[in-house]
């Protein structure tokens, strides 16, 4: 079984072999960095506009030039599977979501970017490539506290939230938000746990296989409802019944209907049938 | 029952020990009859005996407290004074009735397997078939009674009766005739037409084209659905996904059929009727959730991947006036899974 | 005498003297059933069921089988103010509003996933221990149908909430209706009563759910109970057991007492997992809409082989033709797949008939190891059905492993014919492998780990000789052997087609077998050893004379 999958994917991935070569490049190019150049976190403190842009510019050319070019404006483009697209227009949210949850710098080649627990920059520096990039072109900008202010939310809000969620993003991310499959193994994230500005910078910027979802057609306050539902589920989300099991629907019932049911309830008939000592 | 014997006397009986060698030895073994009984502490011990009895009165005591315990919770936690009040009462209950129930049912199998009489027993089988006089009987009967009643000299009855019986549930299917309409033409249209707005689902409101940016995806009806009598029905075959994508990546006719790079496909899956939601906005595939057909935009939303067969009907679309996106027809072919009379 | 002696005098006097209570009695109460714990599976279904009854009664006196537009104003703030179904409706008001309404919806449903599955584990015990042999080939076929219905019974209950995964596991119910050639679309509009979804199939399943297909289940079980009292229980082959008699305990008082018992732990065991593991939320899936849909969107498990062999096969098998659309990528894996196992499985003991030539009656079960080629089968047919269910679920388990789903679907589609292929063999030798052990083990005794050094230097492992009884399961089995055209028990023209097939068959099933150990055999092995080796009492010793006893057997009978 196992070897007929990985030959299978081996003949199928085999463009994604250029990913590799360039996963293992930015690896290296990473690592020498970490070498020779003085430590992010030291490198620059900053304040004025001007200075931001600069040390952006520096953390850009540093960080991600190797893929997305040395003026943003993409990566060489080899065999269909692009090496790093064009940086021109995706505004700052882009830049704050991509390298905030630590999907930017790629650090291993697959299907898609992962999500990162552990980020390589500050929230300050991450503010100053932002700036450099949103410098190129205009694009969506990181979204203000207005937006992400979920303290007089209502009941009303939530509902709404939940509706537009279950058209526009459920199909992808699971009633729940627990995510789900793709083609070709990418997928849509759990979104249990993220912060309400990546949800927000994520919908405007459509990261990834993920389209755009522009205030035009989902205006900013109904982001703010499904951000409400998605993030305030302890207060509007309860699940009374007991266990969830992943919220992942019939899949993991059955498994337990089967494996603790019908486990327990023969375990019980064993022991019916044995002769008493 | 008198065929029932006490296993311990049965013993012995059928058990023709294995035939020493020699010229005797049989061409088969012989079942050797059953064990002899063998006892259990509490047949000898008579301590051993009073302490499963304890045993058992103290498991059918826990289901005693387990049953006033489901009582109690069913009176005593308030059931919608909140979350934690549902979550705590359904727990309780639960978990009650695991006790009553679970410690009833092992307390009575406790019982049966510790102090009830565990030497087996024997009954004995009939042969489902008749013996040949039982079966010779019983054809003669039957014999006996057609002859009686004259089937074989009367066949005009035994034929008008077997066409009578054959006919009589026939008109049965017919009451069911009014538990629906005919089909008609009714899984081949929607109600798009010429002129009908694009709206925002589930918001509502008109898409203005300008609006939507390089992909951008929206989820759209038809405007007025809520209108309708029946708007489920209606949603099921109408709903559309509009898309935006570079319009030198679509084919000819589906970028004529769109306005500056976005197009509306119909969002029912060709295959079995889902939504077909997925877009990736980068390789361009619609998949369904339900099934993985996937569907290539760029290839006028043909089936690339899954079971699905037929590619997304396209809606055409213009703008109006004002730059909000209208159908410019109907859809040119019927949408959603296939049926006999599609063609 | 008591007053509690006195009084059920008294009642035992009614009974009598109105129903014939002693006859009853006399009739019933020392019956007698074999005691095994895999004779407790068909239990499981059956106090499953009884569960499904009294839970769902409860469920009905609240529920509001209506598709009529209503507006949620409960306390679950994600569907405040939304437009819901009455059936929605009042589905979450059991959950949220009724007393134990949740804990008994929790029940309910894991009670309904225990019930199918522990039709499926009854129905695996009873295949592979060949109980579905005359005289019960009828209640086999009974059992099928009742296990075809307990998965219609399941979806139409899974389809009552009107949430949004039961919404579009209708949807597809709908398109494999219409994927019925010729009068598909018009069986669909009598179902729904008209367009899809309407307002109709809420009340219609209810109707069928909760009335219909119970009271056929109820009548089939009460048959399938009755054969089970009229042909008495099998046995497991074992010393004093014959395919004349009943070994095991009487049904009053310790058959009252455990079954009794036993139903108690049934429902305290659904109970406990209802009351721990919620099922089914459906105020998290939101109300049905056919524009909406989840990521995972997954019928209940009984339904997922079905959806798995939607799921993998390609898109291609349906073409137009004359004008008319073959939706075959939908109906065979679906209608004409259901016919198909129902039919093969109904047809099983037939066949099985036809292979052995034997019409006797079969009492005692087959060890599964003593028939390989059923076995084999059987493994074959479980094989293909758990990889159309893991294709069932390719996407959950995409996600979670991290795989392509793409990947998963083409691996599957070549494994769904070829992996059950190799089960069948596999399976099969394991069978004989099992069967050369027991001669062995017939013939020499047990292993006892114990290794001696002979006087000449040679190592061996002492084994210890079997009992009588010990011996018996052993060698108990008939074996069955390919037909000679001489052979043949069926009456007719050997050298019809049939008479062919039945000896190809045949010849199928038993060409690989291996005989049980016969008197001679075993007094051929003891002689052997008393004249090596003197010193080991009622100890016999492996030699490698076991293959050799083999094939002399087969030499023998072949």
């Amino acid at each position: 079984m196992t070897r007929t999958l990985t030959a299978l994917s081996a003949r199928r991935r085999h463009p994604l072999a250029v990913v590799v070569l360039i996963a293992l490049a930015l690896v290296l190019v990473g690592g020498l960095y970490a070498a020779v150049a003085p430590r992010p976190a030291e490198a620059s403190t900053a304040t004025a506009d001007a200075d931001d842009l600069q040390a952006g510019k520096e953390l850009f050319l540093a960080n991600c030039a190797t893929c997305h070019g040395l003026d943003a404006q993409g990566g060489e483009i080899v065999d269909g599977s692009g090496a790093g697209p064009s940086l021109i227009g995706v505004g700052a949210a882009s830049v704050d979501f991509q390298v905030g949850t630590g999907r930017m710098p790629l650090q291993m080649s697959s299907a898609q970017a992962p999500e990162v627990p552990k980020i390589r920059f500050s929230q300050e520096q991450i503010d100053q490539m932002a700036a450099y990039i949103a410098s190129l072109a205009p694009g969506p900008a990181i979204p203000g506290e207005d937006v992400l202010d979920m303290s007089d939310v209502t009941a009303q809000d939530v509902s709404r939230g939940a509706q537009i969620f279950r058209t526009n993003c459920a199909m992808c991310h699971n009633f729940a938000g627990k995510g789900g499959a793709l083609t070709g193994g990418k997928y849509a994230p759990d979104l249990t746990g993220v912060e309400g500005k990546y949800i927000y910078e994520a919908m405007v910027t459509g990261p990834q296989s993920m389209p755009v979802f522009p205030n035009s057609t989902i205006s900013p306050e109904d982001k703010t409802a499904i951000i409400a539902w998605l993030t305030q589920e302890e207060e509007f989300r309860p699940e009374p019944g007991g266990l969830p099991l992943g919220s992942l629907g019939p899949v993991s019932e059955g498994l337990l209907a089967w494996i603790a049911g019908i486990g327990l309830l023969v375990g019980c008939s064993v022991w019916l049938g044995m002769k008493s000592s | 029952m008198s065929e029932i014997e006490r296993a311990d006397e049965a013993h012995g009986q059928g058990s023709t020990a294995l035939a020493k060698s020699g010229s005797g030895v049989p061409e088969r073994f012989e079942n050797p009859g059953l064990p002899p009984h063998r006892h259990r502490m509490g047949d000898v011990d008579p301590q051993a005996a009073k302490r499963a009895e304890r045993q058992v009165a103290f498991m059918l005591l826990l289901s005693v407290l387990g049953s006033i315990g489901i009582i109690v919770s069913i009176i005593g936690i308030e059931y919608n004074g909140g979350w934690d009040r549902i979550s705590t009462s359904t727990r309780a209950i639960g978990l009650c009735m695991f006790v009553s129930l679970f410690m009833l049912g092992v307390g009575a199998v406790h019982w049966a397997k510790t102090l009830m009489p565990d030497d087996e027993r024997i009954d004995y089988r009939h042969r489902q078939r008749g013996t040949t006089a039982e079966r010779e009987q019983a054809v003669a009967i039957l014999k006996e009674g057609s002859a009686e009643a004259g089937l074989g000299r009367r066949p005009l009855i035994r034929n008008t009766l077997i066409g009578a019986l054959a006919l009589f549930p026939l008109p049965a299917v017919f009451f069911f005739r009014d538990t629906g309409p005919l089909p008609g033409n009714s899984l081949s249209v929607t109600m798009w037409e010429e002129g009908t707005y694009l709206v925002k689902d589930p918001t509502g409101g008109r898409i203005r084209a300008a609006d939507l940016t390089y992909g951008t995806v929206v989820h759209v009806m038809p405007e007025g659905i809520d209108e309708l009598e029946e708007p489920l029905n209606e949603k099921a075959k109408s709903a559309v996904l509009l898309m935006r994508l570079d319009e030198d990546l679509l084919t000819p006719k589906s970028a004529e059929w769109g306005v500056d790079g976005t197009v509306a496909y119909s969002k029912i899956c060709t295959h079995m009727g889902c939504p077909v939601a997925l877009y990736e906005q980068q390789t361009h595939h619609l998949l369904c959730p339900c099934h993985q057909s996937t569907f290539d935009v760029t290839q006028d939303c043909k089936v690339i991947f899954g079971p699905a067969n037929r590619p997304l009907p396209q809606l055409p679309i213009r703008v109006d006036a004002e730059g909000y996106l209208q159908a410019s027809s109907g859809f040119h072919e019927a949408v959603g899974p296939s049926f006999w009379e599609r063609g | 005498m008591s007053t509690i002696d006195k009084a059920a005098g008294g009642v035992g006097n009614f009974a009598d003297d109105t129903v014939g209570a002693s006859k009853i009695v006399n009739g019933f109460a020392r019956k007698i059933f074999p005691d095994h714990w895999s004779f407790m599976l068909g239990e499981i279904t059956l106090y499953s069921f009884v569960i499904l009854l009294f839970t769902g009664t409860f469920l009905t006196f609240f529920y509001e089988p209506s598709a009529a537009h209503t507006v949620y104003n409960g306390d679950y703030a994600p569907l405040a103010g939304q437009g819901v179904s009455e059936a929605y409706a009042s589905s979450l008001r059991i959950s949220f509003d009724v007393r134990g309404g949740l804990i008994m919806r929790q029940v309910h449903h894991w009670a309904a996933l225990i019930f199918v599955a522990a039709t499926v584990v009854h129905m695996i015990r009873v295949f592979f221990t060949g109980a579905f042999r005359k005289p019960r080939e009828i209640n086999w076929v009974i059992g099928l149908v009742l296990a075809l219905l307990a998965v219609f019974e399941g979806f139409t209950g899974y389809s009552l909430p009107d949430d949004l995964l039961s919404g579009t596991g209708i949807r597809i119910a709908q398109a494999i209706i219409l994927s019925v050639p010729v009068v598909g679309s018009y069986i669909s509009f009598f179902l729904f009563g008209g367009e899809y979804p309407g307002e109709d199939f809420i009340p219609r399943f209810f109707t069928i759910h909760i009335l219909l297909l119970p009271a056929v289940m109820l009548g089939l079980i009460v048959v399938h109970l009755a054969l089970v009292v009229i042909h008495k229980h099998t046995q497991y082959p074992g010393p004093g057991r014959t395919e004349d008699n009943v070994v095991g305990f009487p049904l009053f008082p310790v058959y009252m007492a455990k079954a009794g018992g036993f139903f108690f732990i049934v429902f305290g065991v659904i109970a406990l997992i209802a009351g721990l593991v919620q099922i089914n939320p459906i105020w998290a899936y939101g109300p049905y809409d056919p524009s909406p849909v989840t990521a995972g969107s997954q019928p209940d498990w009984y339904m997922g082989w079905l959806d798995g062999a939607v799921r993998i096969t390609p898109g291609w098998w349906e073409f137009t033709l004359f004008g008319f659309t073959f939706s075959m990528n939908i109906f065979i894996p679906t209608t004409a797949l259901i016919l198909f196992v129902m039919a093969a499985g109904a047809l099983y003991p037939w066949i099985e008939q036809a292979a052995t030539g034997d019409r006797r009656e079969h009492h005692l079960l087959d060890r599964p190891r003593n028939a390989p080629t059923r076995t084999g089968l059987g493994v074959m047919a479980l094989t293909f059905y758990v990889l159309l269910w893991i294709s069932g679920g390719n996407d959950v388990i995409a996600h979670m492993v991290g795989l392509s789903i793409n990947d998963i679907t083409r691996f599957m589609r070549v494994a769904v014919f070829v992996l059950p292929a190799l089960a069948f063999v596999v399976t099969k030798r394991i069978c004989l492998g099992l069967q050369r052990k027991d001669r062995e083990k017939a013939l020499h005794g047990r292993e006892t780990g114990r290794i001696v050094r002979l006087p000449h230097g040679e190592f061996i492992e002492v084994h210890a000789p079997l009992s009588e009884a010990e011996r018996w399961v052993l060698v108990q089995h008939d074996a069955n052997r390919p037909m000679d055209v001489e052979d043949r028990l069926d009456a007719g023209n050997p050298n019809s087609l049939y008479g062919k097939v039945q000896r190809r068959l045949s010849r199928f099933y038993f060409e690989d077998r291996v005989e049980p150990v016969t008197p001679a055999e075993l007094a051929a092995a003891h002689h052997g050893h008393d004249t090596e080796i003197e010193s080991q009492e009622h100890a016999s010793i492996e030699e490698k004379q076991g293959d050799a006893a083999i094939a002399t057997s087969q030499k023998y009978h072949g």
